[in-house]
């Protein structure tokens, strides 16, 4: 067993910063974050609404994620943990975000699938990063120094809002895709599936099946 | 009578301990998990998550970003009277609820499922949900549980038949299993509820139920259950899957199964997931002002698992 490798990574990376990138490092990020998912992409891409922030200069790195915030009265923020939310309902959103915004890093849950990095990413010249656990809430709210800013929480809510946070040594995460678009998820399930075949001795598939699990309408189920 | 201000007061400790403070029997679990875990990922994930909830202590902060949706387990002793009634004491735990929401903080997760829309509370319609269970035992006392179960996946319902059989069983523990651990969606290693019987909604509460309110290490007083328990947290930890659906051995902290009389042609079945964040909180109130905290919310007990129809003085009567 070894341990992986630790890297500190900038949230505005060089091209040969990500080439440097191998499937399953652990990866600490230094530098402005910002949380964007299903409500914001559907305001920028759907509703072409102006992005209120400068991207990529001010950050190249999306977070899948809602913070567990609270707007103060005073107008400050109380941020306790974060952590990610799964990446692959985003897919259909996420190469028309990254030509608009520049992004580099997509920071989530689960990784997307190869096709997705292939089409999307590699194109690009961005990588996936994949949150730990899940989750590393606590740890990965001690990274964030301050919250810089809050937008669209009028429009979409605190859970969907634009949340610009400010991180140092944040982490950790896993490289999840790499710049050839390469999968981490697929590769430890290619190495897992040939076993499964001994856990499922012994059992039998239901006697009723499931109408809709296939695309034949003709499907007698039983 | 029970205070309702003692009530909310302590909802609003209990929720915060809940989103705060992993249970030491989940705890003490995973670590026994985290000693054998040889696959190198999964392992680093196992002791990032150790380190997590550390920091979630030392910090009072959620352990996770995604805090789950609160949930009320009441549970009153036969004499129990509660200041204001049963409608104060929901009122209580709804206040509680959106309190620590804004408090701890949480997740506002809670939106009306068309609309999207919501109160940055966790309350709102049906939300949060509040579940009774009553007790033979002496004295005015309630139990408040609170659980924050997260997760959109590692759940799933069939209805499987008596000529399924326990491979039939097996079967659709290790689909859901495989299906939900890919990835690491369903967030294992995790205390796994299987809820047998029933009817669909019964199922899905017995199999909810033995997932959030069980503790890791209880057996199933039925002794082919419990031997099926056993069988079923082996079974899942061989499939060669560990944390995030890396390789490894660590999916199944611990297996629970409840059963409920079902329709005698069926056999209904459940799975459930309480992810590596088994947020649960219990306090037990008194008339008298005493609160006692826990972890073990003691639901399932002989009252609960009740075969027949009377009950007198704590004693089962025959089945016949």
């Amino acid at each position: 067993m070894s341990a992986p490798r630790k890297i500190a990574l900038s949230t505005t990376p060089t091209p040969e910063a990500l080439a440097e990138l191998r499937l399953g490092d652990v990866v600490y990020l230094d530098g402005t974050i910002y949380t964007a998912r299903e409500g914001v992409y559907m305001r920028a891409l759907e509703k072409n609404a102006n992005i209120p922030m400068e991207l990529p200069a001010e950050s190249a790195a999306n977070f899948h994620c809602s913070p567990a915030a609270t707007i103060n009265g005073d107008g400050s923020f109380t941020l306790g943990a974060v952590t990610a939310t799964a990446s692959f309902r985003f897919a259909k959103w996420i190469g028309p975000w990254m030509e608009r915004s520049g992004a580099k890093l997509i920071i989530g849950k689960g990784g997307m699938s190869s096709a997705d990095y292939k089409r999307d990413f590699v194109p690009n010249g961005a990588i996936y990063l994949t949150t730990v656990g899940y989750g590393t809430g606590a740890l990965l709210g001690r990274g964030v120094q301050a919250v810089k800013a809050v937008h669209w929480n009028e429009e979409l809510g605190l859970a969907q809002a634009m949340w610009v946070l400010e991180c140092s040594g944040m982490g950790p995460f896993i490289v999840a895709s790499d710049l050839d678009g390469n999968c981490l998820f697929e590769r430890e399930n290619a190495k897992i599936a040939p076993g499964l075949a001994a856990a499922y001795e012994g059992t039998r598939p239901a006697v009723l099946k499931r109408y809709g699990e296939t695309d034949d309408r003709t499907d007698e189920v039983i | 009578m029970i205070s309702i201000d003692l009530i909310q007061s302590t909802a609003e400790t209990l929720m915060d301990k809940a989103a705060i403070e992993i249970p030491q029997d989940y705890l003490d679990g995973l670590r026994a998990t985290a000693a054998v875990e040889d696959g190198d990922l999964s392992s680093f994930v196992l002791q990032a998550m150790l380190e997590n909830y550390e920091a979630a202590k030392e910090d009072r902060r959620a352990m996770c970003g995604d805090t789950g949706c609160p949930r009320w387990y009441v549970k009153m002793g036969n004499e129990a009277v509660v200041e204001g009634g049963p409608v104060a004491l929901e009122q209580a735990l709804r206040q509680a609820t959106a309190n620590a929401t804004n408090g701890v903080p949480l997740r506002p997760n809670r939106v009306h499922p068309l609309w999207r829309t919501d109160h940055d509370n966790n309350v709102g319609i049906g939300a949060p949900e509040i579940e009774y269970g009553f007790e033979p035992e002496p004295g005015q006392w309630i139990d408040l549980t609170t659980v924050h179960k997260g997760g959109l996946f590692g759940t799933d319902y069939r209805m499987l038949f008596p000529s399924d059989g326990i491979e039939g069983i097996r079967r659709f523990f290790l689909d859901s299993l495989v299906a939900f651990g890919k990835r690491g969606l369903a967030c294992q290693p995790a205390i796994i509820g299987i809820g047998l019987g029933g009817s669909k909604d019964t199922c899905m509460v017995l199999g909810k139920r033995a997932a959030c309110l069980r503790t890791v290490g209880d057996r199933n007083p039925d002794p082919e259950i419990a031997k099926l328990e056993e069988e079923f947290r082996e079974l899942g930890n061989s499939i060669g899957m560990g944390a995030m659906g890396f390789v490894g051995k660590s999916m199944v902290i611990d297996c629970h199964i409840e059963v409920g009389y079902c329709h005698t042609g069926g056999m209904q079945m459940s799975v459930h997931a309480f992810c590596l964040s088994s947020r649960r909180a219990v306090a037990r109130i008194r008339a008298d002002g005493q609160v006692e905290y826990r972890t073990d919310p003691e639901w399932f007990t002989p009252y609960q698992r009740r075969e027949t129809v009377g009950w007198n003085n704590g004693h089962r009567e025959a089945a016949e």
